[in-house]
């Protein structure tokens, strides 16, 4: 059985510049993984292979063992692939609900499903309070949490987080925690792009450690925080045991 | 609030919006029954039909967020079809402008399909540039008159030919049928999917395609209605005028005044196009009669000075000075 | 049609080109620097011109002459637009994109109508600068040095622009059109630089103008042609790219010339008009751009 998602050998350059060099590894189902490395260990582009907004410059990402890489986002979107933005985008003019339903609007042409399934997601993610509220009025992390409600209107089986925690309080990001638990319980796959290692490293099942580029370390948080080659990445040499 | 009250406050604004309209179409069809001053009667027309046109630009320009500056294009077109049909083919205009909206529309789909590959400003000049190629094609099209135009003869007082000599009344209620028909498309869209998936392409594209929008179609569907729309109006116009030239129905100029009344009203708003028309209409109609005419310049300054107001102070336009405060503050604590 | 006039008009139409250059220039600037297409250019382009001829009408002074003085005007018209128009225009929350077009365009029918009111409909025309009515005649060529002197001009201006870029404020203007955040935090004021790039873009069309206004009849109307022409010729050459402004230009005058000799005057949009559309369907980002 193919694991759920799979990344063979990818890479990928921007004007002579490497981003992504032979990444490989995979994700099971239903778990949470985070995608952490210091700025620069590409990340991001290698977020925007598996969603499709880039295509690789070689290498595959297999979903369920369907080929997704270099399709564009329409494909990935369609094979049940949402992500979220590490600068929060949302849909200024329209209210919180308006926006989760252009999601919903995915699976439904009418426009009384889309809102009844809208309304489900917003429930869940918990901005009921705010459903009729238009979006330019939403605090920062309650936009947040309209990203993810939005991205989840679409019915997804792997969700993509990118630095979706960065930048909250404490209390705040409790909150994000819990809805990214409950997402993981609904059996949504969770990928997460993260610097807050705090945060992060209770929440995730797995790490894949990321630098210059390549695949550092892959492991349990545990193992990942004791790894000689992440410290060293990290904090520099000075700190790496000997 | 309830989870399951989320939106019934949309749904309620829908149906007020409607019932509002309603009124307003009936209280317009009683108002036009006692105007006798050819005058007015005469402003009354064109406003109506600056409604309609200004609401198929905004389906457009304003929800869709893709501002065309060449709108003339398919006011042309549509003019032109219904002309030819009548006066070549002998086909009433009362189905001509259909044909005409037909034509206006796929023309829409014609541009738009290279052109929505360009973002904002590219577009918006993209639509300049085929508007001045448009008009540069029709003038130098001597088998579609070329510059000198197609007149046409009034053959008799008739309904489906759209021909009345003895009264503008029945022109009042063409272009108040217009206006209602564009107005109501616009209401019915607004509450479609289309509309959801326009205004998400309209707020932020990335967004949208990475929710599955698809962004080149949803643009096109708003192209052709906007097309269609607007080329129906100028087949209307075609017949109320009786006489049409490249001069008259495809220039920069009519262009800018079909976007007009919807920026000054308020882009992408449904009541605005009408609030643009009731306002700039008795504009260039003052300013023609008492302010040195439609030369003097006093008209563009008006209209520009509006339009920059317009674009800096309160982007919602008219509707929005009425509406606006409204909108931001409900729903927020 | 002898050899002789094809190559008389090719030249003149070079000459044109050079004139479309440097009014694509200005557009291309204001464009590279900060994402707004002026809609107002041609106009301010106009206004350039009727400055031009008054100037020259009230202190008999040669367009030639006026240049650092037209320069300089609209210089400061640019820096005035950007403060009072622009940069309230990029600060807005949403619909940005609209309300951008929507600012320029207003000023632009504005300018228009202001001119239309101001000065009449008549055209008008300097007939008695300096080098008005004669020409420099080159074997069997004869080159109207009205229009030699402003193409002449247009190359200086491009020397000079080029050499602008090379400076720190040249060098200012690139880094914020880089990155227009980052560049905060090196302490270039974002601002400053945005009305400087405005002023500069505006310069530019108004040594276009004062030296246009010494051949060609001034109206109100007048800037409308000259800004669809800079627009197709921005679209040939690359938006932001000032290279493809000039390359661009001497192709969009030289293809003009020819049309109108071998089709008919009337039609001299036509190839220009082809070759927008040949780059729209084709290669939307122009000769040099980055799109």
């Amino acid at each position: 059985m193919p694991d759920f998602l799979e990344i063979a050998a990818l890479s990928k350059s921007f004007g002579g510049v490497a981003a992504n060099v032979a990444i490989s590894f995979s994700v099971r189902e239903g778990e949470i993984l985070g995608l952490i490395g210091p700025n620069g260990a590409g990340k991001t582009s290698l977020f925007n292979s598996i969603s499709g907004e880039i295509t690789p410059d070689a290498g595959e990402i297999r979903l369920a063992g369907e080929k997704i890489s270099g399709r564009g986002p329409g494909a990935a979107m369609r094979a049940g692939i949402a992500r979220t933005f590490q600068v929060v985008r949302s849909f200024e003019s329209m209210t919180v609900l308006e926006n989760v339903m252009v999601g919903a609007f995915l699976h439904t042409r009418r426009p009384r499903a889309a809102a009844q399934a809208a309304r489900a997601v917003i429930d869940f993610a918990g901005l009921a309070d705010l459903a009729d509220a238009p979006a330019a009025t939403l605090t920062p992390p309650a936009k947040r949490r309209l990203e993810i409600a939005r991205a989840l209107a679409t019915r997804p089986r792997l969700l993509l987080l990118d630095e979706t925690l960065t930048g909250l309080t404490p209390t705040e990001a409790r909150a994000g925690v819990e809805l990214i638990r409950a997402v993981r319980a609904r059996g949504i796959t969770v990928i997460m792009v993260e610097h807050v290692m705090e945060i992060l490293l209770p929440l995730i099942d797995r790490a894949v450690v990321l630098h210059l580029g390549r695949v550092l370390t892959i492991g349990t948080p545990a193992e990942v925080v004791r790894d000689p080659a992440t410290i060293r990445a990290y904090l520099g040499e000075r700190y790496a045991p000997s | 609030m309830p989870p399951s009250e989320a939106g019934t406050a949309i749904a309620r604004r829908r149906r007020l919006e409607l019932s509002a309209g309603l009124v307003l179409l009936a209280a317009l069809a009683l108002l036009g029954l006692p105007i006798h001053d050819v005058y007015t009667q005469n402003l009354l027309i064109i406003a109506l039909l600056y409604a309609g046109l200004a609401q198929g630009w905004n389906i457009l320009g304003g929800y869709c967020g893709q501002v065309s500056l060449g709108h003339a294009l398919y006011f042309g077109i549509g003019a032109y079809v219904s002309t030819l049909l009548f006066v070549r083919l002998g086909v009433p205009p009362g189905l001509g402008m259909f044909a005409a909206g037909g034509v206006a529309g796929a023309a829409a789909l014609l541009v738009g399909w290279p052109a929505f590959r360009l973002s904002g400003h590219y577009y918006a000049i993209a639509t300049l540039v085929v508007g001045e190629i448009g008009y540069l094609l029709f003038l130098n099209w001597d088998l579609l008159g070329g510059a000198s135009g197609i007149t046409i003869p009034f053959k008799a007082e008739s309904l489906i030919d759209l021909q009345f000599r003895t009264s503008k009344l029945p022109f009042f209620y063409l272009t108040l049928a217009y206006a209602a028909l564009a107005w109501t498309l616009a209401w019915l869209l607004e509450g479609s999917r289309l509309g959801f998936v326009w205004r998400a392409v309209r707020d932020d594209m990335v967004a949208a395609r990475s929710l599955g929008v698809e962004i080149l179609p949803s643009k096109l569907a708003a192209a052709a209605i906007s097309g269609g729309l607007t080329g129906m109006g100028g087949a209307i116009y075609a017949q109320y005028v009786g006489y049409i030239d490249p001069d008259s129905v495809m220039t920069i100029e009519i262009s800018i005044l079909i976007a007009l009344p919807a920026v000054i009203g308020g882009v992408g708003t449904l009541w605005g196009p009408l609030l643009g028309a009731a306002v700039q209409v008795p504009i260039s109609e003052l300013t023609r009669s008492y302010l040195g005419g439609s030369g003097s310049g006093v008209d563009l300054m008006i209209y520009g000075g509006l339009i920059m107001l317009v674009a800096l102070a309160r982007p919602e336009g008219l509707f929005g000075l009425i509406a606006g405060k409204r909108r931001i503050d409900a729903g927020f604590s | 049609m002898t050899p002789a006039l094809v190559m008389q008009v090719a030249l003149g139409g070079l000459l044109m080109g050079l004139i479309y250059a440097l009014v694509a220039a200005g557009l291309s600037l204001i464009f590279g620097l900060m994402d707004v297409v002026n809609f107002a250019h041609g106009e301010l382009l106009m206004l350039a011109m009727y400055a031009t001829f008054f100037i020259h009408r009230g202190f008999g002074l040669d367009p030639i002459v006026q240049l650092p003085i037209i320069a300089l005007l609209l210089f400061g018209m640019g820096v005035v637009i950007y403060h009072g128009l622009i940069a309230r225009a990029l600060s807005v929350r949403f619909n940005r994109g609209m309300v951008q077009i929507f600012s320029t365009f207003g000023l632009a029918i504005f300018l228009r109508g202001a001119a239309q009111f101001a000065f009449g409909g008549d055209f008008r025309a300097i007939n008695h600068s300096w080098l008005a009515g004669r020409t420099l005649r080159l074997a069997t060529l004869s080159l109207p040095l009205p229009q030699l002197a402003a193409g002449l001009v247009c190359l200086l201006a491009f020397a000079a622009l080029m050499a602008i870029s090379r400076t720190e404020f040249g060098r200012a203007l690139e880094a914020t059109r880089e990155d227009r955040e980052a560049v905060a935090l090196i302490g270039i004021d974002r601002d400053r630089i945005f009305a400087l790039g405005w002023g500069l873009g505006c310069a530019t069309v108004g040594c276009a103008g004062a030296m246009l206004a010494g051949f060609y009849y001034v109206s109100p109307d007048v800037g409308a042609n000259f800004a669809l022409i800079a627009y197709v010729t921005v679209a040939l050459g690359g938006f932001g790219s000032l290279l493809g402004a000039l390359v661009a230009g001497l192709i969009i005058g030289e293809v003009e010339a020819l049309t109108a000799l071998f089709l008919e005057p009337s039609l001299k949009q036509v190839g220009m008009f082809a070759i927008y559309l040949a780059v729209l369907l084709f290669r939307p980002r122009g000769l040099f751009g980055t799109l």
